[in-house]
């Protein structure tokens, strides 16, 4: 071969070569991203959990009264049995009966006076103020994954695999106002 | 837990960022938590067991102004070191789009990141032309902090995605407690801040200053902060300059103590203010205070309910204010009295505790930071995502 083709062929592997080392670096950040949004669904998962645990047993406690405790018991119920599917609604109606609950700040105070109830409030607090940060975490991670696999260059090369297409998790999480108050 | 924080700016410079890390770091090591803070700092400089210097910060001008950064192979070598000596569960990069130390550690670490994002520029074409090298560095962020409302929005503006909003702390108690100096009370105005930097706003107070006077003849007005005196109040006229006391640097016991005895305490900042740690250091002293209404002090002060606000700029509207807070004592114990209630969310307590909760939403189920290794090439080409 002469001397011109060669270095042609020089050329064009050099240049494979670069692509390559690019498409491989971006399949490294979309494999970090999918990791992230793993960790980051698997924490509000165990928010949800911790939130609907704490939930039933003040509901149990009999520190409220019977009609209050028969709401809260019933969502939070329900938020964990749901299935998939119907996750985000029971969640919402879950946040909705705290918030409804816990309207009147004097039922924080009767919670508080109730033996135990103290720890159980605070709890409660912690747990209703945590789900929103872990689902803001969630859904950021969703939105960069998203960006990245709406690229030219990852789904011309299939960089992504067969990973589902990331879904944020939509749900009302907003906290009662007299359990957790500060700036959002 | 073990958590690494990273400071962008000097450590021997004072400043906002560094203060708020130096009481976050300490405050976590009271809770019984190992923390270690890396933070660039001149070899001379004496510093705290918790920090670790990585190396001088050399000045170049960035964003219209001389910062002081650490980049090039040196720094990025010493916060690899770090990374891997510290083996932290969590670290906690502040000003991670800045290019310093925080933007060096989103490229060198992998694992549970926490940022935080002190400043709100407006969109700028160098933020817009740097998107696509933050980018990849930035994706790493498991969860993003914003010092107010209004730091959210801009966050959110020029990068997408989402944040939690945690203010800056403060010790509210050692500004409740602090002993008031009567020297400093009886008809007093405070302001504290750069003299010579127009955006902390003396100009607008000087301008406002003769139609107080005129108003309550027996004023005063108390100045701390550097800059040149002489200058400051070369506006005003020679008659009224000697109501202007300036006080110089103070430490922060006399900043507590200043706080605790003014009247008013006077917020006329122009812009550039993402939070406004002063006012709430005012309010936890219990001073009146008055600001002008930038979005981020509007916020800190409860929509005007924890502080009376102004027109921005308008020295007019800060003098009637003013005015109006001096000549009555009902109404400044009324402000005094709900700012302090409203303060104590800011209190580290809260604030400290809200951190620690990010730190443990994002620690959960994830292994611990580690120094971003090289992946296999074949992982990386894609073929192992199902693997």
């Amino acid at each position: 071969m002469s001397r011109p083709v060669i270095e042609n062929l020089v050329w064009i592997a050099v240049a494979l070569g670069v692509v390559g080392v690019y498409l491989s670096w971006t399949a490294g950040r979309l494999d970090r991203l999918h990791t992230r949004m793993d960790a980051a669904r698997a924490a509000l998962d165990a928010q949800l959990v911790r939130r609907a645990s704490v939930v039933l047993e003040v509901a149990t406690s009999g520190a409220l009264d019977p009609a209050s405790s028969l709401v809260l018991y019933e969502a939070a119920h329900a938020a964990r049995q749901a299935e998939e599917e119907q996750r985000e609604v029971a969640e919402s109606e879950l946040s909705q009966a705290l918030r409804a609950v816990f309207a009147d700040a004097d039922q924080v105070e009767v919670l508080k006076a109730a033996p135990g109830g103290e720890a159980a409030a605070e709890e409660l607090a912690a747990a209703v103020r945590r789900v929103p940060m872990a689902r803001r975490f969630l859904n950021d991670a969703v939105r960069a994954a998203r960006a990245l696999r709406r690229h030219r260059k990852v789904r011309w090369f299939r960089l992504a695999g067969h990973a589902p297409f990331p879904l944020a998790f939509e749900m009302d999480d907003e906290p009662p106002v007299d359990l957790a108050d500060r700036p959002a | 837990m073990k958590i690494g924080i990273v400071c962008p700016y000097s450590w021997d410079v004072p400043g906002g960022v560094q203060f708020h890390i130096r009481d976050l770091a300490e405050h976590l090591i009271r809770l019984g938590h190992e923390v270690s803070v890396l933070a660039p700092a001149d070899d001379e400089t004496p510093l705290p067991p918790y920090v670790v210097s990585a190396g001088r910060a050399v000045p170049v001008p960035y964003n219209g102004s001389v910062a002081r950064l650490n980049f090039g192979f040196l720094s990025a070598a010493r916060v690899r070191r770090w990374l891997h000596d510290g083996v932290f569960d969590v670290i906690h990069i502040h000003e991670p789009a800045s290019p310093s130390l925080g933007l060096l550690s989103c490229w060198a670490a992998q694992g549970p990141i926490v940022a935080t994002f002190h400043t709100s520029n407006p969109r700028s074409r160098a933020m817009i032309a740097a998107y696509p090298i933050l980018q990849p560095a930035l994706e790493k962020i498991s969860a993003r902090i914003a010092v107010s409302e209004y730091a959210r929005r801009t966050l959110v503006e020029h990068l997408g995605g989402d944040a939690v909003v945690i203010p800056n702390g403060v010790d509210v108690d050692f500004f409740a407690k602090a002993d008031p100096n009567p020297d400093w009370s009886g008809h007093t105005l405070g302001f504290i801040g750069r003299i010579d930097e127009p955006r902390k706003g003396l100009p607008v107070l000087m301008a406002a200053f003769p139609a107080i006077v005129e108003q309550c003849p027996d004023v005063r007005l108390l100045v701390a902060g550097r800059g040149d005196e002489e200058e400051a109040v070369a506006s005003l006229p020679a008659e009224l300059r000697s109501r202007v006391e300036f006080l110089g640097m103070v430490s922060d016991e006399d900043k507590a103590r200043l706080l605790r005895s003014v009247d008013v305490y006077v917020a006329p900042n122009t812009g550039g203010e993402s939070f406004g740690i002063i006012l709430v250091e005012a309010l936890s002293a219990g001073a009146a205070v008055l600001a002008s209404d930038l979005d981020a002090f509007a916020q800190v002060l409860d929509q005007g309910a924890a502080g009376e606000l102004f027109a921005n700029e308008d020295a007019g509207s800060l003098a009637t204010a003013a005015v109006a807070l001096l000549r009555d004592p009902a109404r400044r114990a009324e402000l005094s009295a709900r700012g302090s209630a409203h303060v104590r969310r800011f209190d580290w307590s809260t604030v400290g505790a809200d951190i620690l909760a990010v730190y443990e939403t994002v620690t959960d189920g994830a292994a611990a930071v580690a120094a971003d290794e090289r992946i296999p090439l074949r992982t990386r080409l894609g073929f192992s995502r199902d693997g």
